[in-house]
């Protein structure tokens, strides 16, 4: 494969030592025996086990799965409507540019928007106002995975059953949720990704006694380097990246640009 | 008789329609509504009241804020901000323009390996992607202990809290999204295009500049700006790469809803961050259509 190249190699194996470098670094001194965050004095799972025996840690890490599974229900449901909607019903670029605006607003816009609105209701901030607005940017990413696959299917199998008198909802149930399924899985484990991984949003529309995983390692980092961090950044990469490379036997890359 | 059935019939399906649209759009078209356009409302109305005393804002109507936004101050950081995210995305190009060629002269099947190499960093957690740096570029930090160990250096280098390590950090977290549109603008030229010129007696060199650069001119555009709208609004890369030296239009912002409480002043700086971001997607939809149109005719 790469004798074609020729000088390009260099570009291409420098981004991907560039990307990996700083990542294998993290691992590799997760592994790290001493305390000390520098030097490399032996191999341990030591951290691992110390992560087990942080309250804090645990209580954030069950605050970030319980916004991600429900925010990820909430974004598939809205999504894939949205995508069938704008897809089928109602083309329109102005729609669908909003549609999508939420995923590649800036997410300070978005959290500076959300704060302010739940400070207006009086809503008080926890975990419920972060699922909220998680669900708002991951509706859009799931729109535009469903929406790239719904313009690749025909719809004339959609036409032809509402032509023999079957009913919008049982054409959506019965003919287009099938063939857009593996989009839906791969939305859906989008969703659960960036919302596991999202600090911004979550920090500011969080309450102060329900912090989520992002926040917790966000108060930690600000205190320097610590194996500990380590341990739990190598988990946290590991699992985001098995998450997307599961949703990604979905969908080819190329889909999501 | 038979036209009274043709209207029904019609009146039925236009019934559908409606019901459709409306199960289909309204849930998801109301969500971004209540939660997002609305919102941006109240960021747009606020711009015009008196910061309240403990935070949230009086009905006071004024236009202090957008003169004290004037302030040199407020400018210098917009300034640096904007120097800073445009380096990051100046280098982002520069880097990443080369490595989304290559993969374009891969096979199919390595391409998309290499996609989803090049996109599965920037799918994780991002606060980790940043800390990792501090790890490697930390004064005893591997970096330094390499070059100190090679003998390149004797004493270890200062490499963070300044405004390159900024540039880096945000270089780092978002060169994917520069390969990716780069990458799908080019694996769609016509490879016959660049054949027609090299026939025509251009040199290679001559087809790449000539055909593959400006059609890959769309894919730069978006690329730059997907690099450049999160760094400019990035408040985590300055703080934790930067050491709370380097202040950016993000860390501003921040400040004025999470510490200082002055809720109409960071309405302001964000209202102007949006702004500035809308005008470049703006310019890139222009550009993006004088492309695609001499294209087609």
């Amino acid at each position: 494969m790469g004798s074609k190249l020729g000088w390009l190699k260099l570009p291409l194996y420098g981004v991907l030592l560039f990307l990996y470098l700083p990542i294998a670094v993290l691992i590799f001194m997760s592994f790290n025996q001493s305390d000390a965050p520098f030097t490399w004095s032996g191999f341990s799972t030591r951290w691992y086990g110390e992560l087990l025996a942080s309250p804090e840690i645990l209580i954030g890490f069950k605050n970030t799965l319980l916004v991600a599974i429900v925010a990820t229900l909430l974004a598939v449901i809205l999504g894939t409507l949205l995508a069938v909607g704008l897809a089928r019903y109602q083309r329109s670029a102005a729609l669908e540019a909003i549609a999508l605006t939420p995923a590649i607003f800036p997410d300070l816009a978005l959290a500076i928007g959300l704060l302010t609105l739940f400070t207006n209701l009086n809503y008080a901030l926890g975990l419920d106002s972060v699922i909220i607005s998680h669900a708002l940017f991951c509706a859009a990413f799931v729109t535009a995975i469903v929406r790239g696959r719904l313009h690749q299917l025909d719809s004339s199998l959609e036409q032809a059953a509402a032509d023999l008198g079957d009913t919008t909802v049982g054409t959506f149930f019965r003919i287009t949720l099938p063939s857009i399924k593996p989009a839906v899985i791969a939305g859906a484990l989008l969703s659960f990704t960036l919302s596991l991984d999202e600090f911004v949003i979550a920090f500011f529309t969080n309450g102060p006694s329900t912090p989520t995983l992002p926040i917790v390692i966000y108060s930690m980092v600000r205190f320097g380097v610590s194996p500990e961090i380590n341990a739990l950044a190598t988990l946290v990469l590991l699992t985001s990246a098995l998450i997307i490379i599961i949703a990604q036997r979905n969908l080819k890359v190329k889909d999501q640009i | 008789m038979a036209q009274v059935l043709v209207r029904a019939e019609r009146d039925a399906v236009k019934r559908r329609a409606l019901l459709a649209r409306t199960i289909f759009l309204l849930p998801g078209l109301s969500y971004i509504t209540i939660f997002m356009l609305i919102p941006l409302g109240f960021i747009f109305f606020y711009t015009f009241l008196t910061r309240g005393t403990y935070g949230g804002v009086e009905y006071i109507f004024t236009l202090e804020n957008y003169t004290r936004a004037l302030d040199s101050l407020y400018i210098q950081i917009l300034i640096e901000s904007i120097l800073i995210a445009a380096s990051a995305t100046l280098l982002a190009l520069l880097i990443g323009f080369p490595a989304a060629y290559a993969i374009t002269k891969l096979s199919s099947n390595w391409q998309n390996i290499f996609l989803l190499l090049i996109v599965l960093p920037f799918w994780t957690n991002f606060l980790i992607r940043t800390y990792a740096w501090i790890v490697l570029l930390n004064t005893q930090g591997f970096l330094n202990k390499g070059l100190i160990n090679i003998g390149v250096i004797d004493q270890p280098l200062e490499l963070l809290y300044k405004p390159g390590a900024v540039i880096l950090g945000l270089l780092y977290a978002y060169l994917p999204l520069m390969i990716l549109p780069i990458y799908s603008a080019l694996v769609r030229i016509d490879p016959a295009m660049r054949e027609a010129a090299i026939n025509l007696g251009a040199s290679p060199a001559q087809a790449f500049r000539q055909v593959t650069l400006p059609l890959a001119l769309p894919g730069v555009l978006v690329g730059s700006i997907f690099v450049f709208v999160p760094s400019v609004g990035n408040f985590i890369v300055p703080e934790l790469l930067g050491g709370g030296k380097t202040v950016m239009v993000g860390n501003l912002i921040r400040d004025q809803f999470l510490k200082a409480r002055d809720w109409p002043f960071g309405s302001v700086l964000a209202i102007c961050m949006v702004v500035m971001l809308l005008l470049l997607f703006f310019i890139q939809a222009r550009v993006n259509k004088s492309v695609l149109g001499e294209k087609n005719g």
